[in-house]
């Protein structure tokens, strides 16, 4: 080696490492320059930008949906409640293999392929790393099966959320309605704000106050920015805005009137609306049959849903404010009254009834419901008290279409209500120009016949009958009926619609024709007021809803039970002071006063037995201390 | 002093003008060398307890790596450099049948095999080479004339080429780079004509299509195409480099506070305590402790260069900026990776990143550069 050595020549040897190591030198701090850039790049020109980067990462801001407004009954008694529900929902981005887990899930919990179908459905249109719902309402033990196997099911957790409660189930279905998952169908008309405010919120009301009322019912959904750490466990909430609980509702409605109205049309369809006289508040509001809303909350199974949907009795049609019928002779007590104030009758006016009726120049004979007529000398109390046609279809005779459409619209006939439960109907009072433009003929004087009958084209809800009834208890005050009574114990002031001038001896005169109905021996709805301690003013109204051949026998064996007549009573009482109007239907009950009265008597019995103050219009009960908003703690098996 | 007898060396005219750095000589130990380390490894482990997530743990066992290495680096540094130079044929040898041996006897995990397991003990063999190759490359060079011949550049290139060849099949491609920069450093500053490097880069460059189509594993490639664009896959690949950039981007000028680093202490940062523990750093200590790591790794640096300037014949010369380069490479092929500037590759930043054998390695080194820096004049007869 030393041989080697001897012929180094050291200073280019030196000389050449120097100018390489300079070389390197250079190379080092150009690349020290790179770094220090970069750091100067990522630190401090885009120091705002990565600190969001840093933030959203580690805040999430989750919305803290508010607890629905409850509903009350006007006692205080719990209508629509919130109770909690367990929901196994999975975050897509933690779980490594979707079948895989869900296939595990499937042999924890009972899944269905409705359930997978769905979420996968729902899978498609969510935000990042939001749990999405698989399956609602667990049991306590398939919650234990979940938590027990936890850490072989990345991704999945079981969240608490309350729920609505229908504790009355099917008795205020019609009315107070219910809530359902928001679908797509609602989303599609969800305005921005809409989107916002049902942030974290999974229902949405579907029918019933629980829809006219959403806004209202909502609350405002709040917010908290919670620190999660990589894997979306919650570390600690950083700050938090309270949800605003959604309003509470009293309603008019009560309970053991419901019940009572519900009982008393036994196993017939039909309907019951009660209204406060006073007010324009509904007491009752029954349509029968009905079902358990509790069915709609977290979404009703196919075959739930086909068995509601494919009954013979529609369960799921609100006959108070969606069934149209014709409200036969529950009309004559107006129409007596409009006649009255037209001067086309007067207290004195008789009727020879020989059991038809036959317009001059006219061979056509109208037949009333009494083969051999109801006398002689039948004056409006008689024809009221027996329902004589005869005296009507005379009185029709001598007056006009316009005269009675103008006094039926005044009682609210033929336009909705304006009652706070959406998809009400308008009915029909038929005029001169809506035949011409509906049926593209002139009005004949026969039409006018039948629409003083209530038949014909005459079309009616119970409700607006209810309505019409109250508006002639209350002597022409027409009120507005309002299911809710207050919003969050504000009490919502009556509304008067209009008021309609009568003199006091036509109502007068009214009045002791529709008590005659309910006391007379003739009368047709004695049984309204048999055994109360009261006296009750009614009307009997059976109306046709197939035309009956002329001079056919009407044979109501050979019919079948579904094309029966309907039974009507509409009724207020008490007479002296009256507090409350009702308005009976009874679907092809055949008789109103042997069907229908009955029911209205039951009504009234149960409503007059109060003490006053029960009764009283607006009682002084408070509504309960609106409680905090409780969110369940969350039970986050993963995140 | 007596052992080194054997060395050519001028008359001993400085043993009468004392200096205060001659115990250091004595025994030596570089002093700004070593102060400098030992202000590095108190930084390491300051940072290590918070990306550790206060975990005592890895502190001691770090801790007790460290006093180990440091040991190993001082008696590193008494071995007269003769000794490295005479036995580096036999380290290099041992090096590469103990690579042979990973090959056919190896343990490992994720589908590489780089440990021989012997007892209970597990020995990367490839780290020992981080070593033996720069020390027999600049062994090679030191008995041959400079610039160096044709010959004499084959020869040294495989040197390095066998052992780069051995770990690239375990598979371990950063740690055969970093062997391979730490001989062709040696084989660089020897004076490897600039004719030579450029025809080197030339093939290089016409190598890079078919070693991208062949000569890379999938996971490989990934890497490098996420390194170009990072957002496509944000919960994939990307995902890392996404969440180091955005604490070391987050922690600003000043930082967010030590152990108040959201990214690293809610485990938004992967490998937080070893490969990626600068954005730890960066996220806490901001901008201005970045800059002074920087400043301590280029102190330790300039030491290094110092030393091989310093260094009294070829050996040392070559030994001392190999690894110094090396040394070099790895801060900035971590820290190049950590802040989406490299693919990332398993490359520790040097003694911050927790782990033992990388650490033992590097003040081995350190060892063998005091042992160069504070070797006597002499000449080489």
């Amino acid at each position: 080696m030393s041989e080697n050595l001897r012929f180094k020549d050291h200073h280019t040897e030196q000389r050449l490492f120097r100018n390489r190591m300079l070389v390197a030198i250079v190379c080092v701090a150009a690349l020290i320059g790179v770094l220090v850039a970069r750091l100067y790049n990522l630190q401090v020109v885009n120091y705002e930008s990565y600190s969001t980067q840093s933030d959203q990462n580690r805040i999430q801001v989750r919305p803290v949906p508010p607890t629905r407004g409850l509903i009350y009954d006007r006692n205080g008694l719990l209508l629509a409640d919130n109770r909690p529900s367990y929901t196994l929902s999975i975050v897509r981005e933690r779980v490594k293999d979707l079948d895989t887990t869900l296939e595990l899930l499937g042999q924890l919990v009972e899944l269905d392929d409705g359930d997978v179908e769905k979420f996968k459905r729902r899978l498609v249109r969510r935000r990042p790393f939001e749990p999405v719902p698989l399956r609602f309402r667990l049991t306590e033990e398939e919650i234990a099966r979940i938590s027990v196997n936890e850490f072989h099911l990345l991704g999945v957790s079981v969240e608490a959320e309350l729920v609505r409660y229908y504790p009355e189930q099917d008795l205020f279905a019609h009315s107070v309605g219910y809530v359902g998952r928001i679908a797509e169908r609602d989303l599609a008309s969800f305005t921005e704000e809409d989107v916002r405010r049902y942030r974290g919120t999974q229902s949405i009301g579907k029918v019933g106050l629980e829809r006219s009322y959403e806004d209202l019912l909502l609350g405002e959904v709040g917010y908290e920015n919670v620190e999660t750490n990589a894997r979306g466990r919650v570390l600690r909430v950083l700050e938090r805005q309270d949800p605003k609980p959604g309003a509470e509702l009293t309603l008019h409605l009560d309970t053991r009137l419901q019940q009572v109205a519900t009982e008393a049309l036994g196993e017939n369809r039909g309907a019951v609306v009660a209204i406060d006289v006073k007010t324009g508040g509904v007491l009752a509001f029954v349509s029968k049959p009905s079902f358990d809303p509790n069915l709609f909350v977290t979404g009703i199974s196919f075959g739930d849903y086909s068995a509601l949907r494919d009954s013979l009795d529609v369960p799921l049609f609100n006959r108070t404010v969606q069934g149209q019928y014709a409200p036969g002779s529950t009309l004559k007590p107006m129409m007596g009254l409009g006649a009255l104030e037209a001067g086309i009758i007067t207290a004195n006016t008789t009727v020879n009834d020989p059991g038809f009726y036959k317009l001059p120049n006219d061979s056509r004979i109208y037949r009333d419901h009494l083969r051999w007529g109801h006398g002689k000398k039948v004056d409006l109390i008689q024809a009221l008290e027996q329902s004589c046609d005869t005296y009507f279809w005379d009185m029709a005779a001598r007056w006009n279409i316009d005269g009675m459409h103008d006094i039926a619209t005044r009682f609210g006939l033929g336009t909705k209500t304006g009652i706070d439960v959406p998809v009400e109907r308008p009915g029909l009072f038929p005029s001169r120009d809506w035949k011409r433009g509906a049926r593209g003929v002139p009005w004949f004087p026969g039409d006018s016949l039948n629409a003083v009958l209530g038949q014909g084209f005459v079309l009616a809800t119970p409700l607006q009958l209810a309505v019409m009834t109250a508006t002639i208890a209350n002597r022409g005050t027409h009120f507005r009926p309002q299911i809710v009574m207050a919003i969050d114990g504000v009490e919502q002031p009556p509304e008067v619609l209009h008021h309609i001038d009568a003199r006091p001896e036509s109502w007068d005169l009214v009045f002791k024709g529709m008590e005659a109905v309910v006391y007379n021996t003739r009368g047709t709805g004695k049984r309204a007021g048999a055994d109360l301690d009261f006296r009750v003013a009614g009307k009997s109204g059976t109306a046709q809803i197939v035309g009956i051949a002329q001079g056919a026998k009407y044979d109501s064996e050979a019919l079948k039970e579904r094309l029966r007549d309907n039974a009507l009573f509409v009724a207020f009482a008490p007479v002296d002071d009256p507090q409350i109007a009702v308005s009976v239907l009874v679907e092809n009950g055949e008789s109103g006063g042997r069907m229908a009265a009955p029911v209205a008597r039951e009504v009234f019995a149960e409503w007059m037995s109060r003490p006053l103050e029960e009764t009283a219009s607006l009682p002084s009960w408070h509504p309960p201390l609106v409680p905090q908003p409780q969110i369940l703690e969350e039970v986050r098996i993963r995140g | 002093m007596a052992s080194r007898d054997y060395m050519h060396r001028l008359p001993d005219v400085g043993s009468s003008l004392r200096r205060p750095e001659s115990i250091s000589r004595r025994w030596h130990i570089d002093l700004p060398l070593l102060l400098l380390l030992l202000a590095l490894a108190g930084v390491g482990l300051v940072v290590l307890y918070s990306a550790s997530g206060s975990e005592v743990h890895y502190v001691k066992r770090q801790a007790v790596f460290m006093a180990l290495a440091f040991v190993g680096m001082l008696i590193a540094a008494q071995i007269p450099l003769e000794f490295y130079r005479r036995w580096s044929p036999w380290f290099y040898v041992a090096g590469c049948c103990l690579l042979v041996a990973v090959l056919f006897f190896g343990v490992g995990a994720k589908g590489a095999q780089r440990w021989l397991q012997i007892g209970g003990f597990r020995f990367q063999p490839s780290e020992a080479l981080k070593l033996a190759v720069p020390i027999a490359v600049a062994a090679y060079l030191h008995g041959r004339s400079l610039p160096p011949s044709f010959v004499t550049v084959v020869g040294a290139l495989l040197i390095i080429a066998l052992p780069a060849a051995l770990i690239v099949r375990q598979p371990d491609l950063g740690t055969s780079i970093l062997i391979a920069a730490s001989g062709l450093f040696a084989l660089y500053l020897s004076g490897l004509s600039w004719k030579m490097i450029g025809s080197a880069v030339v093939m290089g460059v016409l190598a890079a299509w078919p070693m991208w189509m062949w000569g890379l594993r999938d996971y490989q490639r990934q890497r490098i195409l996420t390194l170009f664009n990072p957002d496509a896959d944000r919960l994939g690949a990307g995902w890392n480099i996404f969440q180091s950039k955005a604490a070391i981007g987050s922690g600003g000028w000043d930082g967010k506070g030590y152990m108040q680093g959201t990214q690293s202490q809610l485990d938004f940062l992967p490998e937080s305590h070893t490969d990626f523990i600068i954005a730890v750093l960066a996220e806490e200590w901001g901008m201005r402790g970045a800059l002074i790591l920087l400043t301590l790794y280029l102190l330790i640096i300039a030491r290094g260069i110092y030393i091989s300037f310093m260094a009294q014949h070829v050996f040392g010369r070559l030994l001392a900026g190999s690894i110094t380069l090396t040394f070099f490479v790895y801060v900035f092929v971590n820290i190049g990776m950590v802040t989406g500037l490299l693919p990332v590759v398993g490359v520790p930043l040097p003694l911050v990143s927790h782990g033992g054998t990388s650490v033992i390695t590097l003040m081995a080194g350190f060892g063998i550069l005091m042992a160069i820096s504070t070797e006597r004049r002499r000449v080489l007869f």
